[in-house]
């Protein structure tokens, strides 16, 4: 289930005087059961990108593949791709609409076009996924906590099944044991459901800890495509476009230019701890 | 400059029919004392009642009981609200809704002009206030067209061209990239600092604090700690078990000394760690 | 994009009716409506035709930009014209069939058509020229007068500069909404016409939910700024008549006057 972009280009309100490109000869590929983290700032172009891989929208110039389909071909079934890539708009819990939890879980795979049986069974699936009590399942969404309410959203996208499952700053808003909750169950769909996951953030001390892969868009360019220790090694280049490595990067590199004999490379609050204590003789 | 004695705030639950289904106490004794000229730090995860407090500090809300004195005044008398919301400004979360002006220097002069300034003089503060916080350049942009942090400022300004006394920011960057963040928290500082306004800013982002000169720790609308960030920060099991959690570096640094080095508590920069390190390393050297 | 998107479609250019106080231009376009009921003849019509042109020259907007409007109300004139000109009866000029078109008809008819045609390009006129914020300050300041009979002149201006404040955010989140249903599935451009009243639900549902709370925000922040209505409230831009203002009044009066004289006495 690989999606393919080759020499992506998109223009925004073309033939008009305000036409701008925001997104500029992008090719990515991103094969299957992978977690990647997609880094750029407000206007980097990256919520575009994002749309062309559930076919929300088609490039100007340029192709996406879906398993080797052409997204912008008149007879691809655009529906399907929807179902098979998900996407976790930002501030998803905006979306809720149904009286209940549970219903407004049901919209997606309702909309498949699945047997009632079926469709209860996945919005169940869903919702316990997310690791959301059987008690609030019949509670209207609209008088639960925003980290709750954020999970029976993100439920009502993993109940279409999907093998790509990307979410546009799953954490905004939220506080630190939340934001920590949300991405530990990201995580944990990614390990369990072994799908695809693309996690779109502006910021590294988010993803750092996740992702294995780290695609940084700039100005609607892919800046770096890598894993993250080779990307934060640019954290200087990071920098100059707004972007910054995770704070531990930087106490690495300093530690290290100190005269430390520590791997200035650590990107994970773990490797850091273990790499100082071993500087140390601890370890 | 603010002060609350033993505030209680509750609201009545209702379902749908109407019929009274509870009460909540959404702030519980708290009181507080913020000096003149301080930068206050309020942290407390979602629903922990911080922003119900700060509603009480311009006069959005009134104490169930207690009281709450602004400036010498007390809010819940009806005679001094005018004065209380021209000096306690607030600056809210959502950038897009709190902007009223089509064009952003309108916007800036809308509370001069709701406080009856003569034209005049509400042109000299839309200058200096755009001027404050780096938005002068945009003066006649219309508000769609500026980035999250660039409207939050431009919040920042309406406020500023009240000429308050203090401003109380209810998680103004909750919204925002971190660019935005940064440029927020900056104009804050520097309105501390430079003008001497007191700020009192309510968040959840543990890096936006370390340069408060006080914490305080809110939970379940209590005030559950409160010290200098560097007392805070010291405790960090104590922060998680309440939703929240520290910098990153205050995180190693714990983590570090948890496995035994010799570290002091609450360290908050990244200079502080590695400056640490080297001490340990020049003593064990010796 | 949607956020570019402004209400009534100013024309951004420079030239002296954009520069005229809004008071002049809502003035100048009630007038001006009034005289092309005021004139009865030909020369009434081109004397107003005249007027016209020379605004739209003096405005510096391309008249190609004010004719396009006229294609969305070109259903209606036509309509208009076909009713005059076979329900009016009169002297028999043609007839086929049931339908008879009389010599009166044919003069109504036309003059209808000029009629709605002047109208729409007038009031157009007003509208690209000016802001929508001018065009609430210039209505708040007119209407001004209203307050004495209890008319919350300025609440409904103060709504209405909202109101052009919030639509490019909404129109916006629209968008945003209705691709996040459409990620789930949702389906707003096939299936029957009650299918897709249905599919709005997941649209309209958040839609409102988030109007409102933008409503309660806001509200909270203009009332935390002071906001106590529109006693007391001094203005950052008052609105000043200028000497261009006093000539261009001059200007529309005379205007008025010959429409009048011509139009109505001078050619019966």
């Amino acid at each position: 289930m690989s999606l393919i972009l080759d020499h992506v280009n998109y223009i925004y309100d073309e033939d008009t005087a305000m036409a701008h490109a925001a997104l500029i000869d992008v090719n990515l590929q991103i094969p299957d059961g992978q977690f990647i983290g997609l880094i750029g700032h407000t206007g980097s172009g990256k919520s575009t990108l994002i749309q062309h891989l559930n076919g929300l929208e088609t490039p100007t110039s340029g192709s996406v593949y879906f398993n080797g389909k052409d997204i912008s071909d008149p007879d691809f079934n655009k529906k399907e791709l929807r179902s098979k890539v998900g996407l976790v708009f930002q501030y998803p819990e905006h979306q809720l609409f149904e009286t209940d939890c549970f219903k407004d879980v049901c919209f997606g795979p309702k909309n498949l076009g699945l047997p009632q049986k079926e469709v209860e069974l996945r919005a169940y699936e869903a919702l316990k996924m997310v690791g959301f009590d059987d008690e609030y399942f019949y509670q209207s969404p609209f008088e639960l906590s925003g980290g709750q309410k954020r999970r029976v959203a993100i439920a009502g996208v993993i109940a279409m099944k999907p093998d790509v499952l990307i979410l546009d700053e799953p954490t905004a808003g939220l506080d630190p044991k939340g934001r920590e909750d949300i991405l530990g169950l990201i995580k944990r769909l990614h390990d369990e459901m072994g799908i695809t996951v693309i996690l779109v953030s502006h910021s590294m001390d988010d993803v750092a800890d996740y992702v294995e892969r780290i695609i940084v868009m700039n100005k609607g360019r892919v800046a770096f495509d890598d894993i993250p220790v080779n990307v934060f090694a640019h954290y200087k280049e990071l920098e100059e476009i707004g972007l910054a490595a995770p704070q531990v990067t930087y106490v690495m590199q300093e530690l290290a230019k100190a005269g430390f004999p520590v791997d200035a490379k650590a990107t994970t609050m773990e490797q850091a701890k273990n790499e100082i204590l071993k500087a140390f003789g601890r370890c | 400059m603010i002060r609350t004695d033993n505030l209680v705030f509750e609201y009545i639950r209702r379902d749908e029919e109407g019929n009274v289904e509870g009460i909540t106490r959404a702030v519980d004794n708290v009181d507080l004392d913020v000096k003149p000229g301080q930068f206050i730090a309020i942290l407390g995860h979602n629903g922990s009642g911080k922003s119900t407090l700060a509603k009480h500090f311009n006069a959005l809300l009134y104490p169930t009981e207690g009281k709450v004195i602004v400036d010498g005044m007390d809010t819940s008398d009806g005679e001094y609200l005018w004065n209380i919301r021209q000096e306690a400004g607030m600056i809210f979360q959502n950038p897009d809704n709190q902007i009223i002006g089509q064009v952003v220097e309108e916007d800036v002069g809308f509370g001069p002009e709701n406080m009856g300034v003569p034209t005049n003089e509400i042109w000299e503060r839309v200058d200096e206030s755009l001027r404050a916080v780096g938005m002068l350049d945009f003066r006649k942009s219309s508000p769609n067209h500026l980035s999250g942090g660039q409207k939050q400022r431009v919040s920042i300004a309406g406020v500023i061209a009240m000429h308050p006394k203090c401003i109380i920011m209810d998680e103004p960057t909750a919204m925002l990239d971190p660019n935005g963040r940064k440029d927020v928290i900056r104009a804050a500082r520097a309105l501390n600092t430079v003008e001497g306004i007191t700020v009192i800013l309510i968040t959840h982002y543990m890096e936006e604090v370390i340069y408060a000169d006080k914490v305080f720790v809110m939970d379940k609308g209590r005030v559950t700690m409160e010290g200098t960030p560097r007392e805070i920060f010291s405790q960090v099991e104590k922060l998680k078990e309440l939703r929240l959690g520290v910098p990153q570096v205050t995180l190693l640094a714990h983590e570090l000394k948890k496995n035994g080095l010799p570290l002091p508590d609450g360290i908050l920069t990244r200079e502080e760690l590695v400056e640490e390190l080297k001490r340990i390393k020049n003593v064990a050297n010796t | 994009m949607l956020r570019d998107i402004t209400l009534g479609q100013y024309y951004r250019t420079d030239s002296v009716i954009h520069r005229l106080d809004p008071r002049v231009k809502l003035v100048a376009t009630f007038v001006f409506i009034m005289s092309l009921f005021l004139v009865k003849n030909f020369w009434g019509y081109l004397i107003a035709g005249v007027f016209l042109a020379v605004c739209i020259k003096l405005s510096n907007v391309p008249p190609k930009f004010i004719f396009r409007g006229m294609k969305t109300i070109f259903f209606l004139l036509l309509l208009t014209m076909v009713f005059n000109l076979f329900l009016t009866p009169g002297k028999e000029l043609v007839s086929f069939w049931k339908f008879t078109i009389t010599y009166e008809g044919l003069k109504m008819a036309s003059m209808m058509a000029v009629r709605l045609v002047f109208l729409i390009t007038g009031s157009s006129i007003m509208t690209l020229t000016t802001t929508p914020n001018n065009l609430t300050d210039g209505m708040e300041s007119v209407l001004g007068p209203l307050k004495k009979l209890h008319v919350p002149v300025h609440e409904i201006s103060m709504m209405m500069s909202i109101a052009l404040r919030f639509i490019p955010i909404l129109l916006e989140e629209t968008d945003k909404i209705m691709k996040a249903q459409m990620a789930r599935g949702a389906d707003f451009e096939n299936g029957s016409l009650i299918n897709r009243a249905k599919s709005l639900v997941p649209l309209l549902v958040p839609l409102f939910i988030s109007a409102f709370r933008r409503a309660m925000d806001l509200a909270m922040a203009m009332e935390a700024r002071c906001y106590r209505g529109g006693d007391g409230r001094t203005k950052m831009k008052p609105l000043i008549y200028k000497k261009r203002d006093r000539i261009a009044y001059g200007v529309l009066y005379s205007y008025l006057l010959v429409a009048i004289v011509v139009g109505r006495i001078l050619f019966r």
